[in-house]
């Protein structure tokens, strides 16, 4: 189908589950931190605020490694996961799947915590004043005011996910039907003699995805402000 | 009967407020220029903010008291809040704004809902979403929504003032009924002295963050 070989599907469809499972997986804890740091006084605020950034700005090769080196089976927290709980991370698609989480996690915070900065905080004081407890304003009023921008942070993070390949490789290696997603796929394809045709299909598949995810992730903000708007 | 009686401290930045003052008629009204610290007085009784130190009392509950360490929370102070621009929940149906409080304390009462309903005439809108309703609808749904969670007493800040000036006489023959027909208090935030002449049966005088009487000269 649309000339693709056998290898170059498994590529995409390796891509599409790396890049869900990372989302699916870092979504809690985004939503706790973006909560913490929007509602949250605290100390170390921002020292939290960049470390949540730190994947923006770190060359994504020091970031693999570091993910190397903490989750490598001899890792610090590696070693752990691999003994007693069976858990092997390096060289996994789970390990490309973390990968792509962490490269991810600052674009879905900051969706996230856009979205719970813009709610007036005067619409949680009514709900409390009803006489709902905290954990019903947070479900009847928070989260539902932020539903879009959590979706549209989720799918910023799905984009870059789609897209990870320094942080990846360097954890996880480019092993065919385990970790070679689309990226690597055209990368060793690029190493090939005869490879141009396929990478540029790979590309134009590449773009059309991540272009498909920015524009959805723009119509639910752009839901988002209708919704609010009053 | 007192149904209310305040002493309040806070300091917020370079604001500070310092009022004690007690409610003795059945509609009192907070009145002063803006900036004076009335909104926040609200705020502070409704326990959306906490004062420094000072004690609160709702007809015999004391609700915050800084000396024996009493606090509270908004849920279980029985106020109902109208704020100035209504703070609807943009995303439930005027219905499910003023079911909210009673679903929140697992109350059921539909006599109660038909009459209010009825009162501030606002039984076609029922089924709209809060954009979609006028500066006067979106006030009547939220004056409704604060009775239906059964308050003590009903907090309201300047609730005609977000409305244009020459629609304010269609809400405050609402709040006028309202006020004649329900048992209960009110407490009523505005700088409008015409309104508060016509509602109120007490005044206090806010200025600058302290209560003043107008009979004495003002403090320079």
């Amino acid at each position: 189908m649309f000339g693709l070989t056998p290898d170059e599907w498994e590529a995409i469809v390796l891509t599409l589950k790396v890049a869900s499972a990372a989302v699916i997986v870092s979504l809690p804890l985004a939503l706790a931190v973006a909560w913490l740091l929007s509602y949250g006084r605290f100390p170390g605020k921002i020292a939290l605020e960049a470390l949540v950034s730190l994947p923006l700005v770190l060359p994504p090769v020091v970031t693999g490694y570091a993910l190397l080196l903490l989750l490598g089976r001899h890792g610090a927290l590696g070693g752990f996961l691999d003994r007693d709980l069976g858990i092997v991370l390096a060289f996994r698609w789970t390990g490309a799947a973390v990968a792509a989480a962490v490269m991810g996690f600052p674009f879905m915070v900051r969706g996230v915590r856009l979205s719970l900065d813009a709610i007036d905080r005067d619409l949680e004081g009514a709900a409390s004043s009803l006489g709902a407890p905290g954990w019903l304003v947070f479900l009847t009023i928070t989260l539902p005011l932020a539903i879009p921008g959590i979706l549209s942070g989720a799918v910023l993070a799905f984009a870059r996910s789609l897209g990870e390949f320094g942080a990846t490789i360097t954890f996880v290696a480019s092993i065919p039907g385990e970790t070679r997603t689309i990226s690597s796929t055209i990368y060793a394809l690029l190493q090939t003699p005869d490879g141009d045709r396929a990478v540029l299909r790979l590309c134009l598949i590449s773009v059309t995805l991540s272009v498909g995810a920015l524009v959805l992730s723009e119509i639910l903000i752009r839901a988002g402000r209708r919704r609010l708007a009053r | 009967m007192t149904f209310l009686s305040v002493q309040l401290r806070l300091r917020q930045g370079a604001f500070a407020l310092d009022v004690a003052f007690e409610g003795k008629a059945r509609k009192v009204a907070l009145f002063g220029p803006s900036g004076s610290g009335k909104t926040t007085i609200l705020k502070l009784i409704a326990g959306l903010l906490r004062p420094d130190s000072g004690r609160i009392v709702l007809g015999d509950h004391v609700v915050f008291d800084s000396a024996i360490g009493v606090d509270l929370p908004s849920r279980r102070r029985h106020v109902g809040l109208v704020f100035q621009d209504g703070k609807l929940f943009p995303h439930m149906s005027v219905r499910q704004n003023l079911l909210y409080g009673a679903w929140a304390r697992g109350l059921s009462d539909h006599a109660l809902f038909d009459r209010t309903i009825e009162v501030l005439d606002i039984a076609a809108l029922l089924n709209r979403a809060p954009r979609h309703l006028s500066g006067g609808e979106r006030q009547r749904v939220a004056i409704g929504r604060a009775l239906l969670s059964d308050p003590a007493i009903l907090l309201m800040d300047e609730p005609v003032t977000a409305i244009d000036h020459d629609r304010r006489a269609e809400i405050l023959p609402y709040l006028e009924r309202l006020t004649a027909e329900t048992e209960t208090p009110l407490l009523y935030v505005s700088h409008d002295r015409e309104e508060v002449d016509r509602l109120a049966q007490q005044i206090v005088f806010i200025r600058g963050g302290r209560v003043w009487n107008p009979t004495s000269p003002p403090e320079p």
